[in-house]
């Protein structure tokens, strides 16, 4: 049974190479993390607190300003960091998509890269060269993914990933936003392939700036601010109360197409 | 769970061995990604091996007086250990920080890079033996009877079945370079001030090893005096005693059984600290890199 709990969890970054003086100054800013510079390193409280638990079926959506923490609770969520405060338990297999260019090594071929992601993600060898056709398909890469990952554009990077990712079979399945980056095209097909992938992955946590992107895909949302979890509920319900409005009344109103490229990264 | 626990620790160390495809392949991909755009590519780790090994070896058999028959297969195979050792003490202290991106992006035991590291050296040292093979081919036949490299020096029975004890000496020392690269990887990230520490004294170190000079000058008299405090240089350089299980095999040397004794102590007291380190830090190194 997928499932992920944490209880009191905060997370707190030293900052070893920074002056506590000036510091102070930032401190007194909103955007990110709270810091403490009463001790001798100063420490960016970039968590505080959180009390979660996720389990199976649990499809969340992530929101709240720059800053606020998104990041770094998916990364507190896939076992990356463990909370300097509190617990955390985690059980099933986690497949991040976070920073698309970090775990890639932009010298060698799009096929090596797809390997190397998938022995990550807990494939096997024979495994990953058995599904490595099925995702040249579906990225549309061809002849591309005998070329360094340097020559690659962003999306089709994203592609890349995102074909990785879509052809394991996550338990859990962490997206932050720069999957934003693809075309149109291309995301109504990786659409029915996220689709299917949520559908057979136990837990999907997705931050994401699009309330079309979001309704797709999650039924739940959770509001972060300050580090601090503000709201987790319902996902219209989180929404309404992030934005000041509900964002999914004026969509059916203005009856606009879901712009899907662009707006989803930062 | 706890994060702090010894069982984490092990786990972790045991959940890396379990990635060893992982790895391996990437160990792999270091070393045909270096040579990516050469012509003869890792050859070229051969290649550099055999010159070093070739200079140094005349030029130290020449300013010590020794038969380069004898010699020169000293210093190739000592340059050799050595090159094992000074890579996985240097990349060591650099290994969690050189792999931030992967530690801050992928949930995986922080060991794997670790391994991945030491893998590579292993495949370094591979390549590196092959000059061993052509040296051993070349002065066989000084080195299949019994012989001593300096005058003052012992008799050394010659190559015999006892070549065997290589293979234990370099798999204890693949087993310890893991934990020097976790114990120095992790002080290291929290103190970027170690790496280029270590890289300033490695020098040092291999000036005082006895690698391109034999351990048996130390005894030999000059000018009267105690001798005891110069064969000291050697015996409380743990690196000669790791160089010696090793080099002594493959140059038909007896292996005395202190050296055995010395490398057994450093694998359980450097395992044991690396362990603790583990315990208490490695959930640490995702926020320090």
């Amino acid at each position: 049974m997928v499932s992920i709990d944490v209880w009191n969890a905060s997370v707190d970054f030293p900052i070893f190479d920074a002056k506590s003086r000036s510091l102070k100054k930032l401190a007194l800013g909103k955007v990110g993390g709270k810091i403490e510079s009463e001790g001798r390193v100063p420490i960016i409280e970039a968590l505080h607190d959180i009390t979660l638990s996720l389990k199976d079926g649990d499809r969340v959506g992530l929101v709240g300003h720059n800053g606020a923490g998104k990041s770094t609770l998916l990364r507190l969520l896939a076992g990356i960091y463990e909370p300097t405060r509190g617990h955390s338990r985690i059980i099933g297999k986690v497949a991040p998509v976070f920073d698309l260019g970090v775990g890639m090594d932009p010298e060698i071929s799009g096929y090596e890269n797809i390997m190397i992601r998938g022995l990550f993600l807990g494939m096997s060898r024979k495994q990953m060269e058995s599904r490595v056709d099925d995702i040249a398909q579906f990225t549309e890469l061809g002849d591309y993914l005998q070329m360094p990952l340097r020559t690659y554009s962003t999306g089709m990077r994203v592609r890349l990933a995102l074909g990785v990712v879509t052809s394991i079979n996550p338990e859990i399945l962490l997206l932050d936003e720069g999957i934003g980056a693809v075309d149109a095209a291309f995301m109504a097909k990786a659409r029915d392939r996220l689709k299917d992938l949520v559908a057979r992955s136990g837990l999907l946590v997705f931050a994401n700036h699009s309330d079309e992107f979001l309704a797709e895909f999650c039924d739940k949302a959770i509001w972060m601010d300050e580090g601090h979890v503000k709201m987790f509920g319902g996902l219209r319900e989180v929404l309404t109360a992030y934005k000041g409005f509900d964002p999914f009344e004026r969509t059916h109103q203005h009856d606009e197409t879901p712009v899907l490229s662009g707006n989803g990264g930062e | 769970m706890k994060s702090r626990s010894f069982k984490r620790a092990f786990a972790d160390v045991r959940e890396a061995w379990d990635h060893r495809e992982l790895w391996g392949h990437l160990g792999w991909q270091d070393i045909k990604q270096r040579y990516r755009r050469s012509v003869i590519g890792p050859l070229w780790i051969t290649i550099s091996m055999a010159t070093t090994a070739l200079a140094l070896g005349l030029l130290y058999s020449t300013l010590l007086d020794t038969p380069i028959n004898t010699f020169l297969p000293y210093v190739t195979v000592g340059f050799i250990i050595w090159n094992f050792i000074l890579g996985c003490v240097t990349e060591g202290t650099d290994v969690f920080i050189a792999n931030e991106g992967l530690i801050k992006h992928l949930p995986a035991p922080i060991t794997i890079h670790v391994m991945r590291m030491v893998w590579r050296q292993v495949l370094f040292l591979m390549h590196n033996l092959v000059v061993y093979v052509i040296v051993l081919a070349i002065f066989f036949g000084a080195l299949d009877e019994p012989y001593k490299m300096t005058p003052t020096g012992p008799t050394n029975p010659g190559l015999s079945w006892e070549i065997v004890l290589a293979v234990p000496g370099l798999v204890l020392l693949a087993v310890n370079a893991v934990w020097v690269a976790l114990l120095f990887g992790v002080i290291s990230t929290r103190f970027r001030d170690i790496p280029p520490v270590v890289n300033s004294f490695i020098n040092l170190v291999f000036f005082m090893t006895p690698i391109v000079w034999d351990a048996s000058i130390l005894t030999r008299v000059t000018g009267g005096g105690d001798v005891g405090w110069r064969v000291l240089v050697a015996e409380l350089n743990p690196v000669y005693h790791f160089v010696e299980i090793v080099r002594a095999p493959l140059l038909g040397h007896t292996v005395d059984w202190h050296h055995w004794v010395v490398v057994g102590g450093f694998t359980v007291l450097g395992w044991f600290a690396a362990l603790v380190i583990l315990r208490n830090y490695r959930a640490r190194v995702s926020y320090w890199v």
